[in-house]
């Protein structure tokens, strides 16, 4: 019997031949992250284990997103905290404001993640790695802080689910609408406990930045992880940038899985995934005419420099609504050059967007875009439970850039279509 | 352990935002957090908790974000022990971590109803509920989250394991 993409990652660094899921075991970390919201527990725990150094100073990163620039005085207090901690134990990846850039934008860009590795973070969307080959999974401030002292984590390997997404895209469908369908048609817990790996020809024919969004968001069905096996795609974006030395497994052709969901593309319409879950994905033209108040194209999962043309594509010559507030929110320093070289800002200042330095920011109902009670907004964030980008009675609808930019402009949920 | 308490019913997929906002992560002080803890499930939640009380909800529990800012507002809300029908991944492994009991009866999350006093046995995972004279077998702890459990959750048991010679390196659980 062979082994998944996800099988042989974790027998690898689990020095074992082979694994079968289910099994509990104890595999190396290649590389560990966690931000201003987790690396404070994390550094806490360390510290209180006694522990008097990391595993490999080269080998975690510190990234300051979720609050930055610093929203008030407790934010900048927890800042500090990974400034000094990085500081102390020569941390070479640290990443200061103005440098920085939404962590799982910022680590495959700078090539700190690599095809074969093991990823660990402090944070839920650390599987976003699964994109360019990597077993990557989120875990919490005390696991991580284990991970710093140790360079090693204890994992029950998942089994998988694999989906085979065959067909043409439709106008205007990207990676997040098949990722919004995909867990719309098995719900926030359909992969629990379990590896997504997404497969088949339509896969292949995303990009890079695509395919970030779609193992970003496997979470959101409940799954370890997501993964896509490295093809030339991958080795085209991984050669220009990676630090450490790649390894390509795949899956072998009589590898096990739990299921095996075909999805024809050609079927899905830009989707829209409705109040408050991720799961309730529905084509963009049956949500009904819903007026908003703020759109917010940004995030781990779509703040990248192909979302930013994608969303300057449809504001290019139009206007957002008045009445309705356009964050755009590259999610990262490069991205944001390289937007502003591309000549993108012209068309979104003369949309009347308005554009910000990377955060996560409105994502989670943090800072820089907090809705009222009562307000609605239109975003190609990841999340959309009650709260999350403010008050408890406001709303978020979860799309891609193009749905996003089109909202804007019509005022209400919409179409690029229909422009 | 014997746990006794009453119990505060939650829905099914009840997610780490309605359990602790990210608009209160500006800090990761247990009694900080756990003024807000169910603030937007139930605003009124931290304020009428007692200690010992038991959550008890559906469904994938504990789903979204990795913070660990959820199991501790709920611990330092004073709450005992989670049972739920199911619990998501990360909220699973940051529970035993910190050493929140959690237990998984999807015949208890059908049955409970808030205000029912429950007494929980750890060891054995039987659940009684003492307002409806019935009693519900919870899913076994895995050998291994009873050792993290025993051992005063993850950081002990790593340091214990540094400390004995450091076995954590190279040898497979």
């Amino acid at each position: 019997m062979g082994m998944t993409i996800s099988e042989k990652i974790l027998a690898a660094h689990a020095r074992k031949d082979r694994v079968v899921p289910g099994e509990l075991i104890e595999v190396d970390v290649d590389f560990a992250l966690a931000n201003d919201i987790t690396a404070p527990i994390a550094i806490d725990r360390f510290r209180r284990a006694g522990a008097k150094k990391v595993f490999d100073p080269e080998r975690l990163a510190l990234v300051p997103d979720h609050f930055v620039p610093n929203k008030d005085i407790d934010s900048a207090i927890q800042c500090k905290l990974l400034r000094d901690f990085a500081r102390e134990h020569g941390l070479r990846y640290y990443f200061e404001v103005g440098r920085m850039g939404i962590e799982h934008a910022l680590l495959p860009e700078q090539g700190l993640v690599v095809p074969g590795d093991v990823v660990v973070g402090a944070d839920s969307h650390t599987c976003t790695y699964g994109a360019v080959g990597a077993f990557a999974t989120g875990v919490g401030s005390t696991d991580l802080a284990a991970v710093m002292i140790t360079g090693r984590i204890w994992f029950r390997v998942p089994s998988t689910i694999k989906f085979v997404y065959e067909g043409e895209l439709r106008p205007w469908v990207t990676g997040k609408d098949l990722i919004l369908y995909t867990i719309g048609q098995i719900g926030v817990e359909g992969a629990r406990y379990r590896a997504m790996e997404f497969t088949g020809s339509a896969v292949g024919e995303l990009s890079m930045d695509q395919r970030l969004t779609m193992a970003n968001m496997a979470i959101e069905a409940g799954a370890k992880n997501g993964i896509i096996a490295p093809d030339m795609v991958t080795r085209v974006y991984v050669d220009d940038r990676a630090r450490r030395p790649a390894r390509y497994y795949e899956s072998d052709p009589d590898a096990s899985y739990d299921e095996v969901i075909p999805i024809d593309v050609s079927t899905i319409e830009p989707q829209v995934a409705v109040p408050h879950s991720p799961a309730n994905a529905r084509p963009v033209n049956e949500v009904g005419r819903i007026p908003i108040h703020q759109v917010v194209i940004g995030s781990c999962t779509n703040g990248r420099i192909e979302d930013l043309r994608l969303a300057a594509e449809v504001l290019k010559g139009r206007r957002v609504a008045p009445g309705v507030r356009c964050l755009i929110i590259p999610a990262t320093q490069a991205i944001y050059r390289q937007a502003m070289e591309e000549g993108l800002f012209t068309t979104f200042l003369e949309a009347e967007a308005a554009i910000s330095t990377p955060t996560c920011g409105p994502c989670l109902g943090g800072h820089m875009g907090i809705l009222a009670p009562g307000e609605r907004a239109v975003a190609t964030t990841n999340r959309n439970f009650v709260g999350r980008m403010g008050h408890p009675q406001s709303e978020v609808y979860l799309s891609s850039p193009a749905v996003a930019a089109a909202s804007a402009v019509l005022g209400r949920i919409g179409s690029p279509a229909e422009l | 352990m014997i746990l006794k308490g009453k119990a505060w019913k939650f829905g099914a997929d009840v997610d780490t935002d309605l359990i602790i906002p990210a608009r209160y992560l500006n800090t990761s002080d247990p009694k900080g957090l756990a003024k807000h803890c169910m603030e937007d499930a139930d605003p009124a939640f931290a304020g009428k908790v007692s200690s010992g009380d038991l959550i008890v909800a559906g469904n994938n529990f504990g789903c979204g974000s990795s913070r660990e800012h959820a199991p501790i507002a709920i611990k330092a809300a004073g709450v005992s022990c989670v049972v739920a029908a199911s619990f998501a991944r990360i909220f699973y492994r940051n529970a035993f971590n910190l050493g929140l009991p959690i237990l998984e009866s999807p015949e208890a999350a059908e049955a409970v109803k808030t205000g029912d006093e429950l007494e929980v046995d750890l060891a054995t995972g039987k659940i009684t509920n003492l307002s409806q004279d019935r009693t519900y077998q919870a899913q076994p702890v895995p050998p291994f989250m009873q050792e993290l459990l025993a051992a005063g959750g993850l950081m002990p048991y790593v340091m214990k394991r540094l400390a004995g010679g450091g076995e954590w390196h190279g040898k497979v659980l």
